[in-house]
């Protein structure tokens, strides 16, 4: 009689999707549609006159130009380092952070500001930061002698790519730091305690314990900031708008000026769904790899 | 286990500087720049001190930018809008998660991650044709629309992880007893999750703080309707640019969110990060 009372209790289905149901139908009305929206856009010539249907032209045009694969290595070179230094950076931040110091507690608070903070007003100090005239970092570059006189970060075609690269990462650290400290404080301690009784220093064990521990982690937030560094818009815009000379227009920055810059909604739907094919290979893939690894693992 | 030696202990803390110094640099130069008279601002080469600093930019702001006390209004009040919304969708959609089997749960868990994924930015162009057509550009819900749907999925994996802790026993219990579905779910679990609704409220209302660039720039163009992170380039004037007060205008615009944050990072820090760790 109970086992049947459970039973009724756990799988009324109507129910159930009663209770998603508002939340799923908003995400069709305003990601599902528009997603359905810009794959169809992308086969026509949509402007703000109007509209023809005009088959594979504007991938045939995109794919064709030189000037488009050039953005998409761009693209991927600074998604592929900033993704890589947030990693490294957030690792040295999460074992700095769980070292038994005291202000423990204060640097865990402390970290978390350009997370929390909006992007855009972030990236305006760093504007300040990256400043020649005005700004700390060259003020401390000509005091030093290293630069012989005003140096704009963002200015030139080198400097610029990654001085957006820098305030990306920084962006992005806190958030990696957070999820890899509290990975760490889930390896159980007798792990360390016994490696320590063997004799294994603080590397060895960080190496044997700390960083296998860790791998499901530093997997999930290499898909998550990989995702978000990709279409990362917000700090290239504010800083150079994609300049100089279109060295920091990353595929995001050429997909919003060709659709609201120029009006040109086709040209601008067709680079978007290239963005959504990238990143869905991309996580499939991964999740394709993940799968692979865990396979390995348990049967191991 | 072993203790920091003296050297090691000056290493780490040294380390921990310098990572500081790095997270902490365009808060400081923000600052910084806030506290200096304009003329001040741009005298080359870089000082590092000098006597003249004051508050005075944080006075000037509102006289420059009139409308400055509006943009802030703005910002908080969509923000709280959208936090409000997300969370009366997300709510039923975490416990039906949390509690239910049903065929394609799994399945549709990962098609919310998936939206994530595709940022406001990839969708912009629909999304501006949509808004357009029920005439809502230029208006809050320009901003507020959009906001809403990137804020439901990561609410739903935050919440679902906190429903999930509470023993469906109790429930039980409580349906044996006769109480009906909405007695269970306003009686028994709305109190049980309060801290649960807290912190997915609070994540809610820090990211659709700060995702209202975007749709600021792309779907409002008037001015009484604009949040803080586009207000600030008005001090962008025909002659000059109000830099000093630009800067106090952006720290007096992100402080009070940065002061609920660190009241409350405790709980949102275990929270975001608990359904991760385990998985």
């Amino acid at each position: 009689m109970k086992k049947n009372k459970l039973n009724s209790y756990n799988s009324q289905y109507f129910l159930a999707y009663i209770l998603i149901a508002p939340a799923v139908i908003y995400l069709l009305c305003i990601v599902g549609w528009p997603l359905i929206e810009t794959f169809r856009l992308s086969f026509t010539n949509s402007s703000i006159a109007g509209e023809d249907y005009v088959g594979f032209e504007n991938y045939e045009k995109l794919l064709s130009s030189s000037k488009f694969s050039k953005i998409a290595i761009r693209t991927f070179v600074w998604t592929f380092f900033s993704v890589l230094l947030k990693l490294i950076i957030g690792m040295i931040g999460a074992v700095l952070l769980n070292a038994s110091l005291r202000g423990r507690s204060f640097f865990r608070i402390l970290v978390l500001p350009p997370w929390v903070v909006p992007i855009a007003i972030g990236a305006l100090g760093w504007m300040w930061v990256y400043n020649g005239h005005f700004g700390i970092l060259s003020g401390i570059g000509i005091r030093l002698g290293i630069l012989d006189g005003p140096f704009s970060f963002l200015a030139y075609k080198n400097s610029a790519f990654i001085a957006t690269m820098v305030t990306d990462i920084w962006v992005g650290v806190p958030f990696v730091t957070l999820f890899f400290l509290a990975g760490m404080q889930a390896i159980p301690r007798d792990l360390y305690e016994a490696a320590y009784c063997d004799g294994a220093g603080r590397f060895s064990r960080w190496y044997h314990i700390t960083l296998p521990q860790l791998t499901p982690v530093i997997i999930t937030m290499s898909l998550i900031s990989a995702v978000s560094t990709f279409v990362s818009f917000d700090i290239i815009y504010i800083l150079t708008e994609g300049g100089p000379r279109g060295a920091t227009t990353t595929l995001i920055i050429d997909t919003y000026k060709m659709a609201l810059g120029n009006y040109k909604f086709g040209k601008g739907s067709a680079r978007a769904v290239m963005i959504v094919i990238m990143i869905s290979t991309f996580a499939i893939a991964y999740f394709y790899l993940l799968s692979r690894i865990n396979k390995k693992v348990s049967h191991g | 286990m072993d203790k920091y030696s003296l050297p090691l202990k000056i290493f780490l803390y040294l380390s921990i500087t310098v990572f500081f110094i790095f997270i902490l640099l365009p808060f400081v130069e923000m600052f910084y720049a806030s506290l200096r008279p304009l003329k001040h601002i741009f005298r080359s080469p870089y000082q590092f001190y000098s006597d003249d600093l004051s508050f005075w930019a944080y006075r000037e702001m509102w006289n420059t930018v009139p409308l400055l006390g509006r943009y802030i209004f703005n910002s908080f009040f969509m923000a709280i809008t959208v936090t409000f919304f997300t969370l009366l969708f997300v709510i039923p959609a975490a416990y039906s998660y949390a509690r239910f089997n049903f065929p394609f749960k799994q399945g549709s868990l990962w098609v919310l991650l998936a939206v994530n994924m595709f940022s406001g930015a990839v969708l912009l162009i629909p999304l501006f044709k949509l808004l357009r057509y029920f005439d809502l550009l230029n208006t809050y819900f320009a901003m507020i629309v959009p906001g809403i749907a990137f804020c439901i999925p990561t609410s739903i994996w935050l919440l679902k992880a906190y429903f999930e802790k509470i023993p469906v026993e109790l429930e039980e219990a409580a349906y044996c007893d006769g109480a009906s579905r909405m007695d269970i779910l306003f009686r028994i679990i709305a109190p049980l999750s309060t801290p649960g609704i807290a912190v997915t409220a609070i994540y809610a209302f820090i990211q659709a703080y700060a995702q209202q660039f975007l749709f600021a720039i792309t779907f409002n163009s008037i001015r009484e309707y604009m949040p803080i992170v586009s207000g600030l380039t008005e001090f962008i004037g025909y002659q000059s640019v109000k830099w000093n007060e630009m800067m106090a205008a952006s720290i007096v615009g992100v402080f009070p969110v940065l002061i609920v944050f660190i009241f409350l990072q405790k709980y949102i820090v275990e929270g975001l990060t608990a359904g991760a760790v385990k998985n």
